[in-house]
């Protein structure tokens, strides 16, 4: 009713209101424009779902099955839209249940923001029931974390909590709010937006004079590589980088969480790095004479081994993230601030270049990989299908349009090998934590983010298995997603490790699954499985034609491998096509 | 590298969590803290943390950036011992009888410039301040006369060359920082940071 008088009377928006902790919570939200909340109830939580009854009209609330499906489904939702996830769940086991998420947004930069429920504040530290320390168990896996006792403090932590969340290198921030604050009813007051905190830096200084300083190293390179990641499409930067690229004419690579965000078929997009990437970015990373790297943090997955990681190059290092600068690979030149505002001063001190030659050893060694690697896998002897000719197919189905959710294995190092991207925000993937079973939450949070694209969830038998009671969420929604699982009937990844180097002592890998149609049709959602090459493209068209979510299983390769490969402890020009 | 002592300064707000935060910077790297402090700072309602750590230079930079990234947390600074000026307390509670009897212990608290706290018939409570040597120094003499307890502080220090956090403060205020605040360390440091 409160909410009637604020649309009719601006006068009594200014004076405080009689709201009860949960409505000043959904108040909050609110004036942060939330859409859509992914969520479970529970007893700690409870007062807060009655009021959500009062602002069904206004904000979304998607119903999952478990916590974990909240969670991943908030971080697909942030990826997608580049908005802020947000989560309910109650206390105890649905905290606790939020973790993986937490870990898996902290490690991959995800704005979310999760409200948890917590007994009231007179029990917290008897051991009552559903209560467990929330806020210790989550403080190394958020950026910000603070349990709120009194109503009171509701509108400015929630503030703080949006401002920290998606400001500077984003990431999960965790409000856990007791049952009484809940309950408490005070005097509401105008919602304040936060832009500053006193102690917190979201984006560093740009010193002008280290910018100058790479660009002179970029002007005088002679075999300059750049490398990319998620910061680009972190700071919207895609057409400042876009621009500084092409007036560099320096090849470029993603990783796994900067794909998309120039088109995958950019003829300055030399492809993916990493342990899986592409054969030329990896071997002439120990090659150029200048590595400008932005936006990424060196992973080990992506440098191998590190004392044999570029070290003739000199380094750029572009990152927003203080931390990340010489944290694995030593900067030449550091410069740190987000790269929206770096990128465009960088472009307009380099000189409009182009390298052919240099360009020609990364087609070169492509050339090689495809012949060695890449035409095997899209055109197999066998009758039996590989994982990368469905990629193909689906490319040549969806256009590059769409957005593909990969989960964790096999699969996702072939999917991000093949797909073919024309937008930013198209892959979405646990890079970073490598979470089995988030591709299908994720999805479905993906397609609430970007209702107006086609969202694909292609997961393997394993990781599918570990979060399959989201088809429940799917049903419940009526929600339009696509599910892919390849199915190879091994844990393929750990399968493919135990071939090469523990002697094929398959341990525990041979995974038995139920029949994914039949499954897919007890949650009303049409189904079919292929295994055969000639209907194959059929099928996928008809999974996309489908009005509506469509799992389609395909029966692949049991003991196929995923090459190139930069094995563990080896350097990246140590890597294997074969 | 080599490793050291280093003398971690970090300034914060005053909120709770933030020191389990900060410890698990350390516990997460398998780093042992040698000793920690909290305290209010020269400013009211800014807390200071003292925190020693036995490690090489490029670690001890690492670990600042990540305390740094804190959100509570304003600047962390670290320093070597020759840079600060530190003090630890250390009590030593020792028989009383064992003093009126032996002239040499008195000669030796005398010595260490142990102050006495406490004195009861049973047993007296003397207190010393100083470095790590001084205060283990003393704990040597005393162990055969029969030292009852012995606790020692954690190490409190001042930077010798730093003019206080008010200045600072004034700039993390503003809403858009000033270059003072967003320094680091290669400021000024130009020629090493560019040379290979």
């Amino acid at each position: 009713m409160e909410t009637l008088e604020i649309k009719t009377d601006k006068k009594a928006k200014q004076k405080a209101r009689r709201l009860t902790g949960s409505a000043a919570l959904l108040e909050a939200f609110l004036s942060e424009k939330v859409e859509t909340i992914f969520g479970y109830p529970g007893g700690a939580i409870m007062p807060i779902y009655d009021a959500l009854y009062d602002y069904q009209d206004r904000i979304n609330h998607i119903l999952v099955r478990h916590e974990q499906g909240a969670i991943h489904a908030a971080q697909g939702y942030a990826r997608a839209s580049g908005k802020t996830g947000i989560v309910f769940a109650t206390s105890g086991p649905g905290a606790t249940n939020l973790v993986t998420g937490l870990a898996d947004a902290q490690i991959d930069s995800t704005p979310l923001v999760c409200i948890t429920g917590q007994v009231y504040a007179h029990l917290l530290g008897t051991d009552a029931f559903q209560e467990t320390d929330v806020i210790n168990i989550t403080t190394p896996v958020t950026k910000w974390n603070y349990q709120i006792t009194d109503a009171n403090e509701i509108p400015s932590v929630l503030a703080k909590a949006f401002y920290i969340a998606a400001s500077g290198r984003p990431g999960p921030v965790l409000i856990d709010i007791t049952k009484n604050a809940q309950l408490q009813e005070f005097d509401y007051e105008e919602y304040e937006h936060i832009e500053h905190i006193r102690s917190y830096r979201p984006k560093p200084f740009v010193r002008k004079e280290y910018v100058a300083e790479a660009a002179r190293l970029i002007n005088e390179a002679r075999q300059p590589f750049v490398i990319f990641g998620q910061g680009v499409i972190l700071g919207q930067a895609e057409n400042e980088f876009k621009n500084f690229l092409e007036k560099s004419g320096i090849p470029a690579a993603w990783t796994i969480m900067g794909m998309s965000a120039i088109p995958t078929d950019h003829p300055l997009g030399v492809g993916m790095l990493g342990m899986h990437g592409n054969y030329g970015p990896n071997v002439l990373t120990n090659e150029c004479d200048l590595l400008i790297a932005i936006g990424m943090r060196f992973d080990d997955r992506v440098t191998g081994r590190l004392d044999k990681y570029a070290k003739q190059a000199k380094v750029i290092h572009l990152d927003i993230d203080p931390a990340e600068i010489d944290k694995n690979v030593k900067a030449t030149v550091p410069v740190w601030g987000d790269c929206k505002e770096t990128l465009p001063i960088l472009t307009s001190l380099i000189e409009k270049k182009s390298y052919p030659e240099w360009l020609k050893r990364f087609k070169d060694y492509r050339i090689e990989e495809e012949e060695k690697c890449i035409y095997p896998e899209l055109h197999p002897k066998t009758d039996i299908l590989s994982m990368g000719e469905v990629i193909d197919a689906l490319n040549e189905l969806t256009g590059g349009n769409a957005i593909f959710v990969t989960d964790v294995g096999q699969h996702q190092m072939v999917a991000c090998r093949y797909a073919k991207f024309n937008q930013t925000k198209s892959n979405i993937t646990s890079g970073g934590l490598g979470t089995m079973g988030f591709a299908l939450p994720a999805a479905i949070g993906a397609k609430f983010g970007a209702p107006d694209r086609t969202v694909v969830a292609i997961a393997g038998d394993g990781g599918f298995q570990m979060t399959l009671q989201e088809l429940g969420t799917i049903m419940q929604t009526g929600l339009n997603v696509k599910i892919i699982i390849l199915n190879n009937n091994f844990l393929g990844m750990v399968r493919q490790w135990q071939e090469l180097f523990n002697d094929r002592r398959y341990s525990f890998v041979d995974i038995q699954s139920p029949d994914f149609v039949e499954l897919a049709k007890s949650y009303k959602i049409a189904a079919q499985h292929v295994s055969d090459r000639p209907v194959l493209k059929k099928a996928l068209k008809e999974m996309l034609d489908h009005p509506g979510a469509y799992l389609l299983e395909i029966k692949v390769g049991k003991e196929n491998n995923v090459f190139p490969m930069v094995p563990q402890g080896c350097s990246v020009s140590e890597i294997r096509l074969s | 590298m080599i490793k050291q002592e280093y003398t971690i300064t970090v300034y914060t707000e005053n909120q709770i969590g933030l020191l389990n935060r900060i410890a698990i910077i350390f516990s997460r790297r398998k780093i042992n803290i040698a000793s920690m402090n909290t305290s209010p700072s020269e400013i009211e309602g800014i807390h200071r943390f003292t925190i020693v750590i036995h490690e090489a230079e490029d670690v001890i930079k690492k670990l600042c950036r990540h305390i740094e990234k804190q959100v509570e947390v304003l600047k962390a600074y670290y320093n070597s011992n020759d840079e600060i000026v530190w003090q630890e307390l250390a009590l030593y509670k020792v028989s009383t009888e064992q003093i009126t009897e032996k002239v040499k212990v008195e000669r030796l608290l005398r010595k260490y410039g142990a102050r006495a706290v406490v004195i009861r018939k049973d047993y007296t409570v003397f207190e010393t301040t100083g470095h790590r040597e001084e205060t283990d120094g003393l704990l040597g003499v005393l162990e055969p006369f029969g030292l009852i307890e012995f606790v020692r502080s954690a190490r409190v220090a001042i930077i010798n060359d730093s003019r206080g956090f008010h200045e600072k403060l004034k700039e993390f205020e503003h809403t858009e920082p000033g270059e003072d605040v967003v320094e680091n360390e290669y400021l000024d440091k130009q020629d090493e940071v560019f040379s290979m």
